[in-house]
């Protein structure tokens, strides 16, 4: 990661305006408890990467807080909004929290330009021609507008993936949430994505990454998360957490992962 | 081994040597092979650097007649071409010699000769001694198609509407549903065709006591003898009701063009279904109250031992009916189930993260990607539907087998022809379905690299 931008450059936007609230969340599958008395408080503006082995419930989380996962205890409160049973939080909350996927998920039927403007035309209830202008903006700032007017099937891993991305900041959100973003990616795919997203950074965009790119936590996150069999174990500032992590069970992963 | 056998071919034309060389130590099973063959290898290699030192250029091919890809693929479909030619010549002359030696008929002669015998359901004009055969056979044809048709529509809506209750979250729904399917699929055809007509439209009440369908109003009677309906007798300006219907449906579309080019404009939605709806219903129905109602009823009325005038759909028809489209929506079902299981979950999520209600995420992504997984199978359920309606035959329903390919075939004699022309009939039904199935496949392709 040697040709991300130096540290200076992404002072934390971080103010002390809370985005995301979590507060004694659990979540079990069936009589599996996956999420064990979770607590996270994401401040507008900040930038929190989570690692941890495979199953030990990052994405799950994650999920949870856009409501694709259901916790069955404890609140989740997003951009002052508590999320429940009310369906109208909920459209609210989907509208303003992005999501970027570890498979990109475009809708394969749809040209790029269609995926961009789905959700501002049908959601935000934009006029066309506005649409096209915010998906041409987004596409030249994820690199790829003379790729409009194909299908997903025609583009690259990486370009899906920060068509993707694009797609997400279509609908002017206040959240992103990136679940593995580069997990589904050839090596020199990922930097191009990383790339994408050391930029959105820049912009101050609140994010929650799940990722196992070491390098990007080093460079963007202000906080890094730790997680283990459904708890959150460690959680500090990138230097404390690579210099000197707390746990043993950090340490051991750390030992592994880097 | 193929490629073994081959060489022993060739070897007769070389000398001994190669004969050893290239057959008995290239056999698997020849013991000392490995060691031989590595050597003659070697030796093969010197050969052909040599040929490339003294010729300076790519090692030209000998023409060899038998290993000639070429040639051999040329004689393989001669000979296949060959064989089948030879069939069909065997077995026509065959048929030939043995019909004029047993002096029977042949030719299409019977197309305009009259047939005798009468049928109890028809949907053109037809008397006994004075219609033909060719009308025979196309009344025969258009009451396949009639059942075909109805049970194309009541299967594929009954084969959807179930379908999405299999995948209800409610565990009732979704088991109700797995039963039917699981009933209906197992159980033979012909079986639940018989089970309908002799189990339950044979044991209906006889004339007299017959069940009437329309609470009291004797519109619609059901007995043993089938289910009698009455016919409308349009007025003189009923024709204005179904144009109002007509012109209601054209407004629809075109408000539903206006909404969609104010949202391009403006981005404000404009609720299109209901207003369309009520335009749709309540348009004619006043047309139809102001013009001062216009339809009278054909009446069903009980005379002496049988119903006469409305519509009268014997318990043959009614069965087959029934179980072709029970049986086939229970395939539907499943057609439906798969098609919007292939979707991937992330598909719906992606659509649900950026904001999309339920019922847009169904409309917008998911649906249409699972057409395309359920289109193909559900038109060849048509397709089956058609060639199952020839099972009529087991119940006496005159569709194009029982009528033409049976009673007209005992009538008339014409074998080869009759059956040639009811295959054919099928054929015709089953290629035309199949070439819109596949016009409909290419549009819907998705564009890859």
């Amino acid at each position: 990661m040697s040709n991300n931008p130096p540290k200076s450059q992404l002072a934390s936007a971080a103010s002390s305006e809370v985005m995301i609230a979590i507060k004694q969340m659990n979540k079990w599958y069936g009589q599996f408890h996956v999420l064990k008395d979770i607590n996270l408080t994401v401040h507008k503006g900040e930038r929190i990467v989570i690692c941890g082995p495979s199953g030990s419930g990052k994405s799950t989380m994650i999920r949870c807080i856009n409501a694709l996962e259901e916790h069955q205890e404890g609140e989740i409160i997003v951009d002052g909004i508590l999320l429940g049973k009310n369906l109208k939080n909920l459209d609210h909350i989907r509208t303003e929290v992005g999501m970027v996927f570890q498979n990109f998920n475009l809708f394969p039927h749809m040209t790029i330009l269609e995926n961009l403007t789905l959700g501002p035309i049908w959601v935000r209830k934009m006029n066309r021609v506005d649409a096209i202008d915010t998906a041409m903006t987004y596409l030249e700032r994820v690199k790829i507008p003379e790729q409009a007017k194909k299908y997903p099937g025609q583009l690259s891993g990486g370009e899906q993936q920060r068509v993707a991305i694009a797609r997400s900041l279509c609908m002017n959100p206040k959240i992103m949430l990136f679940d593995e973003p580069t997990s589904a990616l050839d090596p020199e795919m990922i930097k191009e994505v990383l790339d994408v997203m050391v930029e959105l950074a820049n912009t101050g965009m609140t994010m929650v990454v799940v990722t196992h790119e070491m390098g990007f936590a080093k460079t963007v996150a202000d906080q890094v998360i730790f997680m283990d069999e459904g708890d959150i174990v460690e959680q500090n500032e990138p230097t404390v957490f690579f210099d000197n992590p707390q746990h043993e069970r950090t340490k051991l992963f750390l030992s592994q992962i880097l | 081994m193929d490629a073994w056998w081959d060489d022993v071919f060739a070897a007769y034309a070389l000398n001994i040597d190669d004969l050893w060389r290239r057959t008995i130590c290239t056999a698997p099973s020849f013991p000392a092979g490995d060691h031989i063959r590595r050597k003659h290898r070697q030796r093969e290699t010197n050969v052909t650097n040599e040929a490339k030192a003294t010729k300076r250029g790519a090692p030209k091919e000998k023409f060899n007649f038998f290993q000639d890809q070429r040639v051999r693929s040329v004689l393989y479909q001669l000979l296949t071409a060959g064989i089948i030619g030879w069939m069909v010549w065997y077995l026509a002359s065959n048929t030939a010699h043995n019909l004029s030696a047993r002096g029977m008929n042949t030719g299409f002669g019977f197309w305009n000769v009259s047939a005798g015998f009468d049928t109890d359901f028809k949907l053109i004009d037809y008397t006994p001694g004075i219609g033909t055969y060719g009308r025979i056979f196309a009344i025969g044809v258009l009451n396949t198609l009639l059942v075909s048709f109805l049970a194309i529509i009541v299967s594929t809506i009954l084969g959807f509407f179930i379908g999405v209750m299999r995948l209800s979250s409610n565990w009732l729904v979704a088991k109700v549903a797995l039963a039917y399917v699981e009933i209906f699929r197992n159980v033979p055809l012909l079986i639940q065709i018989i089970f309908w007509y002799m189990g339950v439209f044979s044991v209906l009440p006889v004339v007299r006591n017959s069940l009437d369908l329309s609470f009291g109003s004797g519109w619609m009677t059901l007995n043993n003898r089938g289910l009698y309906i009455s016919t409308p007798l349009p007025g003189d300006l009923f024709w204005l009701t179904p144009a109002a219907l007509v012109l209601a449906i054209i407004g629809a579309v075109l408000f539903r063009r206006h909404a969609r080019k104010v949202q391009n404009e403006t981005g404000r939605q404009i609720n299109t279904l209901l207003p369309s709806l009520a335009a749709i219903i309540l348009l004619p129905l006043a047309v139809f109250l102001a013009t001062g109602t216009p339809l009278a009823w054909d009446m069903p009325k009980l005379s002496g031992f049988n119903f006469v005038g409305g519509t009268s759909l014997p318990p043959a028809f009614l069965a087959l009916l029934i179980s072709l489209s029970i049986y086939h929506a229970a395939h539907i079902t499943e057609a439906v189930r798969a098609g919007i299981l292939s979707v991937s979950k992330g598909q719906s999520e992606a659509a649900l993260s950026i904001g999309l209600s339920p019922g847009r995420v169904m409309s917008m992504v998911v649906i249409p990607q699972a057409m395309p997984a359920i289109v193909p199978p559900l038109i060849s359920n048509w397709m089956n539907v058609v060639k199952n309606s020839s099972l009529a035959i087991a119940i006496g329903y005159a569709d194009i087998v029982s009528l033409f390919m049976q009673t007209a075939l005992n009538q008339a004699g014409y074998a080869v022809e009759m059956v040639g022309m009811t295959m054919g009939f099928y054929m015709v039904v089953s290629l035309t379905i199949s070439f819109f199935l596949n016009i409909y496949n290419k549009r819907v392709q998705l564009v890859e690299r």
